[in-house]
C-alpha cells in the first residue's frame, strides 16, 4: 500500500510498487489533466509536482513518493485561478492543448525559483517542455506576465500589511 | 652451530606458536538469565538510543533486500569481495539474538570483536572502530538494545570461505590489521573536534566506507584514511583534502548534508549516504553532527581552501546554464535539456536548493561515472536525498549509450578533469547493480 498527499488529500493505493505516478494519477485516482507524452520523461507533458518540485510523473515510480506532496494541474489553485492560469487563458496559450498542463506545471516550479524570470531563466527550465503546435512564444509571455501578476500582488500585500 | 641456530629458529617458531594460540583463544563469557527492561532507567535507554543511531546498527542488523525484515533482527546482506555476508541478530532473544549477552560481552564484542562464546567475529563488524567507544557509551547502548523486542531469527548462511579454522584466520587477520584501543583525545585540538573525531572514527565508523580497504579487506590508514572507497556498488568519496569537488565542504555544508540529506552547493545524498543522514543523524543531539561537521571540515582544510568558493560557484552558473539557453545543435546538448535541464538548470548567484547543480556535484568529479550512473538509473526517492522532493528513474527512458553520452557531456562541459573511459560499458555495469528495473514503463 503506497501513502502519498495527492492535491492536499491522504490518498493510499494498492499498486505495484514499480508503477508509474501518471498511471496512478490517471488510471486509479481518475485526475486526467496530466498527460501520457513520450513515457520516457522527454517531452514534459507528464509534469506534477513532487514536493513542489516539477516532476516528470511518467518516469517516477509510486513506490518513490511515499509520504510525499503530489500536486497535479488540478490542484495547481483550488479555482483553477494561478496566475499563470489566468494567463494562460488571457492570451490564448493553448492551440491543440495537450501539453499545457505539463508547461503550466513546469512553469508554476520556474516562478517559484525564478519570480521574476529572464528569457535565459524560462529557456532554461521550460526547454524540456515540448509543445508540437510550436505556441512557445505566447508561452514566454504568458510567463512574463504571470510573473508580473504574481509581483503586483506582493507588492500590494506588502503595502496592505503596513 | 648449524645446530644452535635452527634449535633457535624451531624454538622462536614454538615460542611465537604458543603466544599465537594465546592470542587467538577467548573464553566464553558465560550466559545470563534474561535482563529484565525495568532495571534501566528512561534517561539510559535515551542515550543508548543516541549511541545505536550514531552507529547505524539498525542499518547492518535489519534484513534490507527481498522486503525489509524485523528491526535489528540482522539477515542484512553485505557484499563483499569474499562473498555474501549476512548479518547478526542483536535482538535481545536468548536462543538467536544476543538474550543471554551480559553487558560484558557486549563490550568485548565492541572492543575486541570476539564473540561471546569465544570465537572471532568477522571484520564486517567493524570493531576496528567500536573499540574506540567508551564503555559508558557501551553501557547505555546496552540498556537500549536489551529494551528492544525480541525476534526468533536465524540469518542465512554466509558465502565468505574460510578454509583454514576461522578462528585462527580471523585472529591472524585481527593481529596483523587490528589495533584495539579507546580513543585518545588530541590535545591539540579543541574538545568539539575531538568529540567529533570520536565519533567518527569510532561509533559512526566513517572510515568503514570512505578508507579505501586492502586485498585483505582492512582500511588503508596508514596512508589512505579517508580518501574514499567503495561501497555496495557505489563510490564513497574522499573525505580529506583530496575531495575533488569545486566548492570545498565547509562545515556547513557538512552539517547540512549529515542533518538533512542534503548541501545546498554539493547535492544530495543518494545511496547508502541517504539513511546515515535521515535515518540516524537526524534522530541524535544536532551539536553531535555540527562536532562530526567540525572534523571533516578540518581533516579536508577546508578553512584554507574556502576563498576559491565564489569563484567556482560562479563558474558553475555560467556553466549550468551551457546549451541550456539559447540554440544548440550538438545533439548531446539536446538530450542533456530534454532530459535534465528542467529540473538541473540554475542561474546566478547560486543554486536554487532543490535544483542539484551538477557543475558542483560530486558525481561529476570523481574518477569513475558510477555515482552519476546509479542516480540516472534509480532516481531518488522522497525519502532519500531533500526529503519531499524526487528525482525519476531514466533506467527504461536512456538506453547505455544515452547515458554514455550524458555522461560524457557533462564531464566535457561541467568540469576540468579529463573525459572519463569506457562509459558504455561502465553504464551497463552499472544497469547490473540495480537489481530491477526501478519503474515499469512498458506500454
Amino acid at each position: 500500500m503506497i501513502k502519498f498527499k495527492l492535491n492536499g488529500r491522504d490518498v493510499s493505493l494498492d499498486v505495484p510498487e514499480d508503477t508509474p505516478l501518471l498511471w496512478a494519477i490517471r488510471d486509479d485516482l481518475g485526475l486526467t489533466g496530466t498527460k501520457f507524452g513520450c513515457g520516457v520523461g522527454q517531452c514534459g507533458a507528464c509534469t506534477v509536482h513532487v514536493g513542489g518540485r516539477a516532476t516528470r510523473s511518467c518516469v517516477t515510480p509510486v513506490s518513490a513518493i511515499e509520504g510525499a506532496d503530489v500536486t497535479t494541474i488540478e490542484g495547481l489553485d483550488p479555482e483553477g485561478r494561478h496566475p499563470l492560469q489566468d494567463a494562460w487563458q488571457e492570451i490564448q496559450v493553448p492551440q491543440c492543448g495537450y501539453c499545457q498542463s505539463g508547461q503550466i506545471m513546469q512553469a508554476a516550479s520556474l516562478l517559484r525559483d525564478y519570480p521574476d524570470p529572464t528569457d535565459e531563466d524560462i529557456d532554461g527550465v521550460m526547454g524540456g517542455s515540448l509543445c508540437r503546435c510550436m505556441t512557445y512564444i505566447r508561452i514566454r509571455k504568458a510567463i512574463k506576465e504571470a510573473a508580473a501578476a504574481m509581483k503586483s500582488a506582493r507588492t500590494e500585500g506588502d503595502s496592505s500589511n503596513g | 652451530m648449524i645446530k644452535r641456530i635452527l634449535t633457535g629458529v624451531v624454538g622462536a617458531g614454538v615460542v611465537g606458536g604458543l603466544g599465537f594460540l594465546w592470542y587467538a583463544w577467548w573464553p566464553a563469557i558465560p550466559k545470563i538469565a534474561p535482563v529484565q527492561p525495568g532495571q534501566f532507567s528512561a534517561e539510559k535507554i535515551e542515550r543508548g538510543r543516541i549511541v545505536a543511531a550514531e552507529s547505524y546498527c539498525v542499518e547492518c542488523h535489519t534484513r534490507q533486500d527481498g522486503g525489509t525484515g524485523p528491526e535489528l533482527a540482522g539477515d542484512y546482506r553485505m557484499q563483499t569481495p569474499f562473498g555474501d555476508i549476512f548479518s547478526s541478530n542483536i535482538t535481545p532473544d536468548p536462543e538467536t539474538g544476543i538474550g543471554n549477552w551480559s553487558e560484558e560481552a557486549l563490550r568485548r564484542a565492541l572492543h575486541y570483536g570476539v564473540s561471546r562464546d569465544g570465537s572471532h567475529l568477522l571484520p564486517a563488524f567493524v570493531y576496528d572502530h567500536f573499540t574506540k567507544m567508551t564503555d559508558a557509551d557501551i553501557s547505555d547502548l546496552y540498556a537500549w538494545i536489551m529494551t528492544r523486542p525480541a525476534v526468533h531469527m536465524t540469518h542465512r548462511p554466509n558465502g565468505f570461505p574460510l578454509s583454514i579454522s576461522p578462528r585462527i584466520t580471523l585472529a591472524a587477520w585481527k593481529l596483523v590489521f587490528f589495533t584495539p584501543g579507546l580513543y585518545k583525545q588530541d590535545p591539540s585540538h579543541d574538545a568539539q573536534w575531538n568529540r567529533g573525531a570520536y565519533l567518527a572514527e569510532g561509533a559512526a565508523h566513517c572510515g568503514a566506507c570512505h578508507t579505501p580497504r586492502n586485498l585483505a579487506g582492512a582500511e588503508k590508514v596508514a596512508n589512505h584514511e579517508y580518501d574514499g572507497g567503495v561501497v555496495d556498488g557505489w563510490i564513497a568519496p574522499p573525505l580529506n583534502q583530496n575531495n575533488p569537488t569545486p566548492v570545498v565542504w565547509t562545515e556547513d555544508e557538512l552539517y547540512q548534508y549529515l542533518r538533512n540529506g542534503v548541501a545546498p552547493l554539493h547535492g544530495p545524498a543518494g545511496g547508502p549516504m541517504s539513511p546515515v543522514a535521515h535515518d540516524f543523524l537526524a534522530t541524535v543531539p544536532e551539536s553531535d553532527v555540527h562536532a562530526i561537521a567540525y572534523f571533516f571540515a578540518d581533516k579536508a582544510h577546508a578553512a584554507e581552501r574556502v576563498a576559491g568558493d565564489k569563484a567556482a560557484i560562479a563558474q558553475a552558473m555560467t556553466d549550468s546554464k551551457k546549451d541550456l539557453v539559447g540554440f544548440s545543435t550538438d545533439p548531446d546538448a539536446r538530450l542533456y535539456q530534454g532530459a535534465c535541464g528542467a529540473c538541473h538548470y540554475n542561474a546566478a548567484p547560486a543554486p536554487v536548493l532543490g535544483r542539484p547543480e551538477l557543475a558542483l556535484n560530486n558525481a561529476l568529479w570523481l574518477n569513475e561515472p558510477t555515482n552519476l550512473y546509479l542516480v540516472m538509473l534509480r532516481g531518488l526517492t522522497a525519502k532519500e536525498g531533500q526529503s519531499g522532493v524526487a528525482m525519476p528513474s531514466f533506467y527504461n527512458a536512456l538506453s547505455d549509450h544515452d547515458m554514455a553520452r550524458l555522461a560524457a557531456y557533462l564531464r566535457r562541459t561541467r568540469t576540468t578533469l579529463p573525459p572519463w573511459t569506457d562509459l558504455e560499458k561502465k553504464a551497463a555495469d552499472a544497469r547490473k547493480l540495480v537489481e530491477e528495473p526501478p519503474v515499469n514503463s512498458s506500454h
